[in-house]
């Protein structure tokens, strides 16, 4: 969100600097048991985005203070490789992942039935290993897939895909330069099945009209990534 | 929650099978939020729950349909002791009269000193069961919070003092019995030993050291097996 208006990245033809349409997704890959110690895991490729989330437990929740009774805790780490980015990141919790993680888990606890295990704890870890834009969405669908996976029972998977605006016009799934340079972002946790919303944010600025646009195209790409993600977990893993 | 009723718990029972519902004359495979059907012609069994008139699946696995009931095969589940199921721990810890047992589930269990497998005095644990012994014992009650009670009162139920112990994946637990036991019995005797397959997920082995090794690896073929079959979709 740099605000850098007179940079162009939407051509005469409406296509973006990657030669997307506005309203088209980068090309995503969801892989299912690709870490075979934990009890379930997926890598989501999206774009140049690579990210890999772990699923542990449910387990016993330590120390004893964060149990309760009547529920299993979610203990969600968003964490991104030193190596992940151009600029080197200084390895260990930020402010950033630490805001990543919390909202994660807010958006993974509406549907893992966590009443179904109190005292327990289940341990996601999400780590990026390589980064364009949009990590926070790629981690969640990882997340989700991973969970999953790991037989969690839960009610819906969690897409989360964002839109934002570029040069006027609102574009779906931005990319690294969209996201830097760009007026606005919306990232969005969708149900797939259902169709309801368990994750918002946005930053920078969007009209009631860019924002409908927004809200449609990730509500649409939110059903290509859900086919994507139920073929990944459908097909099985070594 | 409105509208939401959860079956998961109240049929994981031992005659519906850890696995969910046995029998099934189709499947096909699903993933959570999947839709299954209307709750007026079906009922819902492992895996699955009713919102707003309509079956859902809460896990990955393979629908099952028995008659009316539809349930979900878990591809991966972890293990969650039930009453009555025979299991194979680990001593953990103990107090003057509780040992702390590691039954693979996100909880120990435990064994009070009156259930234990002889007389022991307040105090004197260590001297019949140490940190670190295996047992073969029974599940006896699992409360809602997930604490369970083991007990070492029943037929054959004792120390392991001899052989060695497997862990296996609980969802592939099936693949090692077989139908009727057959790949149990074909393991046993084609390695000369002695198995007991617990129902969670351990195997004990014992017989003379080649039989043990050659059996560890017979296991471990069929666990690879039971997964390459997986990945290629033809479970």
């Amino acid at each position: 969100m740099g605000g850098y208006g007179d940079v162009q990245m939407i051509d005469d033809k409406g296509l973006r600097m990657d030669g997307r349409k506005p309203s088209e997704c980068r090309p995503i890959e969801i892989e299912t048991g690709v870490v075979p110690v934990a009890d379930g895991s997926a890598r989501v490729r999206w774009g140049l985005n690579d990210v890999i989330a772990a699923v542990y437990g449910p387990m016993e929740a330590h120390p004893r203070k964060i149990q309760r009774q009547d529920r299993a805790v979610l203990d969600v780490r968003y964490n991104m490789a030193p190596f992940s980015t151009t600029d080197r990141i200084r390895p260990g919790f930020n402010r950033r992942s630490r805001e990543i993680s919390k909202v994660t888990a807010e958006a993974l606890e509406s549907v893992v039935m966590l009443e179904l295990y109190p005292r327990s704890k289940i341990r996601v870890e999400i780590e990026v290993l390589c980064a364009e834009a949009g990590t926070r969405c790629a981690g969640i669908t990882a997340a989700s897939a991973a969970l999953a996976h790991a037989g969690i029972p839960m009610t819906d998977l969690v897409v989360s895909v964002a839109s934002g605006k570029v040069n006027g016009v609102v574009v779906c799934d931005l990319n690294k330069e969209e996201d830097n340079y760009g007026e606005a972002d919306l990232p969005m946790g969708i149900l797939p099945n259902s169709g309801e919303l368990v994750f918002l944010q946005m930053d920078g600025d969007l009209s009631q009209e860019d924002f409908k646009i927004a809200w449609d195209y990730n509500m649409e790409a939110a059903s290509h990534i859900h086919e994507i993600m139920a073929r990944a977990l459908k097909g099985g893993d070594a | 929650m409105r509208g939401r009723r959860v079956a998961g718990p109240i049929d994981m029972t031992r005659g519906r099978g850890a696995g969910g519902p046995h029998g099934s004359r189709e499947s096909v495979l699903v993933a959570p939020g999947d839709d299954l059907g209307d709750s007026k012609e079906l009922e819902p069994g492992h895996g699955v729950i009713v919102v707003d008139g309509r079956l859902k699946a809460v896990k990955q696995g393979r629908m099952t349909k028995d008659g009316k009931n539809v349930g979900i095969q878990p591809r991966r589940t972890a293990y969650v002791p039930r009453p009555s199921d025979l299991v194979i721990g680990f001593v953990e810890g103990m107090t003057n009269n509780i040992w702390f047992i590691d039954i693979g589930a996100p909880f120990n269990a435990i064994l009070p000193l009156s259930l234990g497998p002889s007389k022991a005095s307040f105090g004197g644990l260590r001297s019949v069961l140490d940190v670190g012994d295996a047992i073969l014992c029974r599940i006896q009650e699992v409360e809602e919070n997930h604490s369970s009670v083991a007990t070492m009162k029943g037929m054959g139920l004792r120390k392991l003092k001899t052989g060695s112990v497997e862990s296996v994946d609980p969802h592939l637990l099936g693949r090692v019995i077989g139908s009727k036991g057959a790949n149990l019995s074909e393991l046993k005797e084609k390695t000369d030993t002695r198995i007991i397959v617990a129902d969670n997920a351990r195997v004990w082995i014992d017989g003379d050291v080649e039989g043990i090794i050659s059996a560890r690896a017979e296991l471990g073929a069929m666990m690879m097996k039971a997964k390459i079959s997986e990945y290629r979709g033809d479970v």
